[in-house]
């Protein structure tokens, strides 16, 4: 695949600044200055972030804050009015770059699913594979494709099922099948246990740690679920006043004085979230 | 974790590969990048072995992935090894399992496809039942709003003036540019059709009665209600569309209320009351097509035109038109309510009900219109 050869240098351009990227590789993502605003309504000023090579960064941060708006001007769905972005070492030029550079190493989990409706569960998850790998044969795209399935822990039987007959949860799981179809080295997912029962929440996390632990992808997850933060992220970035506030293990974040942040991980959930992952098992 | 920042490269291409080893008797090596990038090359490999198990030597792999784990799965499936005898080093092996556990249940058989006529014949069916239930459910629906509108009669304070208000204003007022637009361009068009032909008779004086009568009988209400059932009835079951996908039709039933009486008969009362007053401006608007025409292209001057049509027009021919507008009123309304109310949760489902709605609200339109101008015919008006 030509241009992967920029991810080794990436390593070299990044200089360790802190003792935490000393410890850690290399930087995926590397936002500088990033600067959004809708009209007159500025969303992020001066937004730094970096997200390092296979950690699970979960951004957090109250509605409206603009977590969504920082997922999708790194995908490059949105154009930024300022600052810039490095994905793989590469500096993205444009939303196009962005998108180019994206669509072939990077796997996108939207917060509904985003299945296409009007194709089965296979072929929704064969469309990346048809796109960048159209000289694949049929039946070993079929394949790969139901390897995808399988691994987001759907049986094979789902494959032949249209997206309006499957439920939330399964719905998720395709669209992660969907998003690993080109075995991306980055993963962002939106909200990716919103609408899911507590059960089916904790299933998908445990599922989204183990396919992270297995393939070794990095993942750039916004959530609101505490539980989500407790069980899975390896560092938590929290967005407020229009920038990242502090980006590090959750036991540091805690420890932040901030009021957002305090209401936020000393709220009466957050104390069961936190509970319940210490407890032993 | 912490997988090696080494990515495939143009070079890797060459890199991947099974080969048998010599001189180790039956042992195939598998080496290289395992990865998407090729796995093409290596499933031609994989498919191509032939002969009895063998042992398979997977400690040459650099780099795996998913799909690369597939493949090997499908390998060791050929020689019935041990995956855990295989040499996979540490951090593969982790890949490779969570893939292995994941796809155990595989080879599950395609669901068998039925022959095509049989499709056919099924698809054929489907839909004469499918027309068969609409038609029943259009006839209840009519008849509960019937009921509703009874009820409302009796006790009138139970109409929502507002609402209906907001509608005609909807469906009537913001329709009328549109609408005189419309009739103005038909009115001209069948001016100059009927002056096309009517030409050779030495008779173009009879395109003021072409004219008028086109408009007066048929056109000023069709057009009207052809262009509401568009605009309107697609509006409609967008509206309560949306409405039951978001739960508010439950909502409003779950609150006492009746979703016929606060979102149906509002709607209802708005299009009788504006159809034929539209219809009416769209009549009028054809005639000025048609005199503009008359009087700048066909040279017919402009009092001969107003005499002409004066003598034209009576009573009867005005409600041959306008006696329609009710019921087209009705059809319309109800078609793009009920479609709006079958809306089953999602935003496609909408879609589909809307596309519906507009053809089927269009179909009866014609088909009613054509009724009656049979009927209008039969008994000499």
């Amino acid at each position: 695949m030509p241009g992967e050869h920029t991810t080794a240098p990436a390593a070299k351009q990044t200089p360790a600044k802190t003792p935490d990227s000393e410890r850690d590789n290399e930087t995926v993502i590397r936002i500088r200055g990033l600067l959004n605003r809708f009209g007159s309504n500025v969303v992020h000023r001066e937004l730094d972030l970096d997200v390092r090579r296979g950690e699970i960064l979960a951004v957090v941060g109250g509605s409206g804050s603009g977590k969504s708006v920082l997922m999708r001007s790194i995908l490059g769905l949105l154009r930024p009015d300022g600052g810039s972005i490095q994905v793989f070492g590469q500096q993205l030029k444009d939303a196009e770059d962005a998108q180019r550079v994206m669509s072939r190493r990077a796997g996108v989990l939207f917060q509904d699913g985003a299945l296409f409706s009007s194709l089965t569960v296979l072929e929704n998850v064969e469309v990346p594979l048809k796109s960048h790998r159209p000289d694949l044969p049929a039946q070993l795209r079929r394949d790969l494709a139901r390897s995808k399935i399988q691994l987001s822990g759907l049986s094979a039987s789902t494959s032949s099922k249209m997206p309006s007959e499957l439920s939330g949860g399964m719905r998720k799981r395709v669209a992660l099948a969907r998003a690993l179809a080109l075995e991306p080295e980055l993963l962002f997912l939106d909200e990716p246990t919103a609408g899911l029962d507590p059960i089916g929440a904790a299933d998908f996390d445990r599922l989204l740690r183990t396919l992270q632990r297995a393939l070794g992808f990095t993942v750039f997850l916004i959530t609101h679920d505490l539980d989500t933060l407790y069980a899975i992220c390896d560092r938590v970035a929290v967005i407020a006043d229009r920038k990242i506030l502090a980006a590090a293990p959750l036991s540091e974040i805690e420890q932040l004085d901030h009021d957002w942040i305090r209401d936020y991980f000393h709220g009466p959930r957050a104390r069961a979230a936190r509970n319940q992952d210490t407890a032993p098992g | 974790m912490g997988r090696e920042a080494v990515s495939a490269s143009e070079s890797s291409e060459s890199n991947a590969e099974l080969v048998r080893e010599s001189g180790r008797g039956d042992v195939l090596s598998a080496r290289g990048e395992w990865t998407l990038a090729n796995v093409e090359r290596l499933s031609e490999q994989v498919d191509s072995l032939t002969g009895p198990a063998m042992q398979l030597d997977a400690s040459g792999i650099s780099r795996l992935d998913a799909s690369g784990a597939l493949l090997l799965e499908r390998l060791f499936c050929q020689t019935g090894q041990n995956p855990a005898e295989s040499g996979l080093t540490g951090q593969w092996r982790t890949l490779f399992e969570a893939v292995d556990s994941a796809c155990d249940d595989e080879h599950e058989p395609e669901p068998a496809c039925e022959p095509q006529w049989r499709q056919v014949l099924e698809r054929i069916g489907r839909t004469a039942v499918e027309v068969g239930t609409s038609t029943r459910e259009l006839l209840n629906f009519m008849g509960i709003t019937v009921h509703r509108l009874a009820r409302t009669a009796a006790m009138p304070h139970r109409l929502r003036l507002t609402s209906t208000v907001y509608h005609m204003e909807q469906t009537g007022l913001d329709a009328v540019p549109l609408l005189i637009l419309l009739s103005g361009l038909i009115g001209a068009v069948v001016a100059f059709l009927g002056a096309t032909v009517l030409r050779d008779f030495g008779a173009e004086l009879f395109v003021i009665d072409l004219v008028t009568f086109a408009f007066l009988r048929e056109f000023g209400v069709l057009l009207t209600a052809i262009l509401l059932a568009g605009r309107t009835a697609s509006a409609f079951c967008a509206q309560i569309g949306m409405m039951k996908s978001r739960e508010e039709i439950d909502a409003i039933r779950t609150l006492g209320l009746d979703e016929i009486e606060v979102l149906v008969l509002p709607r209802l009362i708005a299009l009788l009351i504006t159809l034929p007053l539209l219809a009416f401006i769209a009549t009028l608007a054809g005639l000025t097509g048609g005199l503009i025409v008359s009087v700048l292209a066909l040279d017919i001057n402009l009092t001969l035109y107003l005499d002409r049509v004066e003598q034209t027009v009576t009573l009867k021919h005005y409600l041959v038109g306008v006696l329609k507008a009710p019921i087209f009123a009705v059809v319309i309304a109800l078609i793009g309510c009920l479609e709006g109310l079958r809306v089953a949760g999602t935003a496609q489902s909408v879609g589909e009900h809307t596309t519906t709605a507009v053809v089927r609200s269009l179909t009866m339109v014609i088909v009613i219109d054509a009724l009656a101008a049979v009927y209008f015919m039969e008994i000499g008006w």
